[in-house]
């Protein structure tokens, strides 16, 4: 069975247009809202190192969800020694490892 | 329409909840034993949840037409525990016979140690040797993609083991494919933030297609959404999908999976067994 979006490309822009111009507002409102914070906070924290990434990732053609996906995900693929916390964090930490290697 | 979820945390809802569901078109939730929000102290504790999923929510479901059925397992988010996995596995088997345990789930990993991967491996192992299907939590946001090949790759050590009476659920993007193109099912589960939306399930659906997919809300105890998989067919009708395609996502796959078990009765089946 064939499960192509049956829009058509002006379709969606009509139909999803608003809902993610609002999302990227969100965005940016995130973003000025740090930087008031601490404008140099974001290059020390992983997080946002990683999220900088993906807004990056966001001028590629094509595949942008599954870079971003990959971008935030922990690569390794040796189990943990021991239970450091309970959660995870939603970025992994690649700067930390780098440092260590 | 009507529809099935295979992944609903009741005992963490209130009877509103069924009340929406049982309007929005849900006839048969089931329920895969997880972690409470916090760790429980002793096996003790997991003995009288198991209680509440096998007898009490089944008939709390029943009084909104909707069918409950349930998985058993020790928890990937308490599994790290290796002491008290060990005691928990061993009251699982006394709760495989009642009528509505489907299987061994949700097991899986969370941080991914090597005691989650211990007590994981073990409850395949259980699994197997009880003759019983698999539902499988793949852990969140970065740790995904790790936990998934892991937990493929701890399955794939159990030669006799039939990948289509697996599903692998919580699946996203970047691991869909590693799961169906082992033989698994994959569940997409509609979370507010640590999933997918319904948009990116819709997307999921338009990429890869309809096969061994089922869909679900994991409705729990924290932020979700009980009505998630109605959601999820406004948003494929918002897409002009067919009525068919839809119905076959939220309903003939589930059907399809969960039908296996020979106790999984639905519609026309439950009829004629309640006739008897």
């Amino acid at each position: 069975m064939s499960a192509a979006s049956p829009l058509s490309p002006k379709e969606l822009v009509d139909e999803y247009f608003i809902e993610n111009r609002t999302k990227i507002l969100e965005i940016a409102a995130f973003l000025d809202r740090l930087d008031r914070a601490d404008v140099s906070y974001a290059s020390r924290d992983f997080r946002m190192k990683a999220f900088n990434e993906a807004l990056a990732a966001l001028r590629l053609k094509g595949n942008r969800l599954d870079s971003i996906q990959m971008l935030l995900s922990d690569p390794t693929t040796t189990p943990l020694e021991a239970l450091d916390r309970k959660s995870a964090l939603g970025a992994f930490d690649r700067w930390q490892e780098e440092s260590r290697s | 329409m009507k529809y099935i979820d295979h992944h609903a945390h009741m005992v963490s809802r209130t009877t509103d909840d069924y009340q929406q569901m049982s309007l929005t078109g849900c006839v048969a939730v089931t329920e895969p034993a997880f972690w409470a929000g916090w760790d429980r102290s002793r096996a003790e504790g997991f003995e009288d949840y198991f209680r509440q999923l096998t007898d009490f929510e089944p008939r709390r479901a029943a009084q909104f037409h909707i069918q409950h059925y349930t998985w058993m397992a020790m928890n990937p988010k308490e599994a790290d525990d290796r002491v008290l996995s060990r005691e928990v596995l061993k009251r699982i088997p006394n709760f495989l016979d009642k009528p509505t345990v489907l299987g061994i789930g949700e097991i899986g990993l969370n941080r991914v140690t090597r005691n989650e991967v211990e007590t994981y491996t073990e409850q395949v192992e259980l699994a197997l040797a009880h003759k019983q299907m698999i539902l499988i939590h793949t852990p969140h946001l970065e740790d995904k993609l790790k936990g998934t090949r892991i937990s493929i790759e701890v399955l794939r050590s159990f030669p006799t083991l039939e990948p289509g009476r697996v599903l692998v659920d919580h699946a996203e993007e970047h691991t869909l494919e590693m799961i169906l193109d082992q033989g698994y099912w994959a569940g997409l589960t509609l979370y507010p933030q640590t999933k997918v939306s319904a948009q990116r399930a819709a997307d999921i659906v338009e990429r890869f297609g309809p096969e061994r997919i089922c869909i679900a809300g994991a409705c729990d105890w924290g932020p979700s959404d009980p009505i998630a998989v109605p959601r999820f067919i406004m948003e494929m009708r918002r897409r002009r999908h067919p009525e068919e395609l839809i119905h076959r996502l939220v309903y003939e796959n589930p059907v399809q999976f969960l039908g296996q078990s020979a106790r999984f009765k639905i519609g026309r089946q439950l009829e004629a067994s309640l006739a008897q």
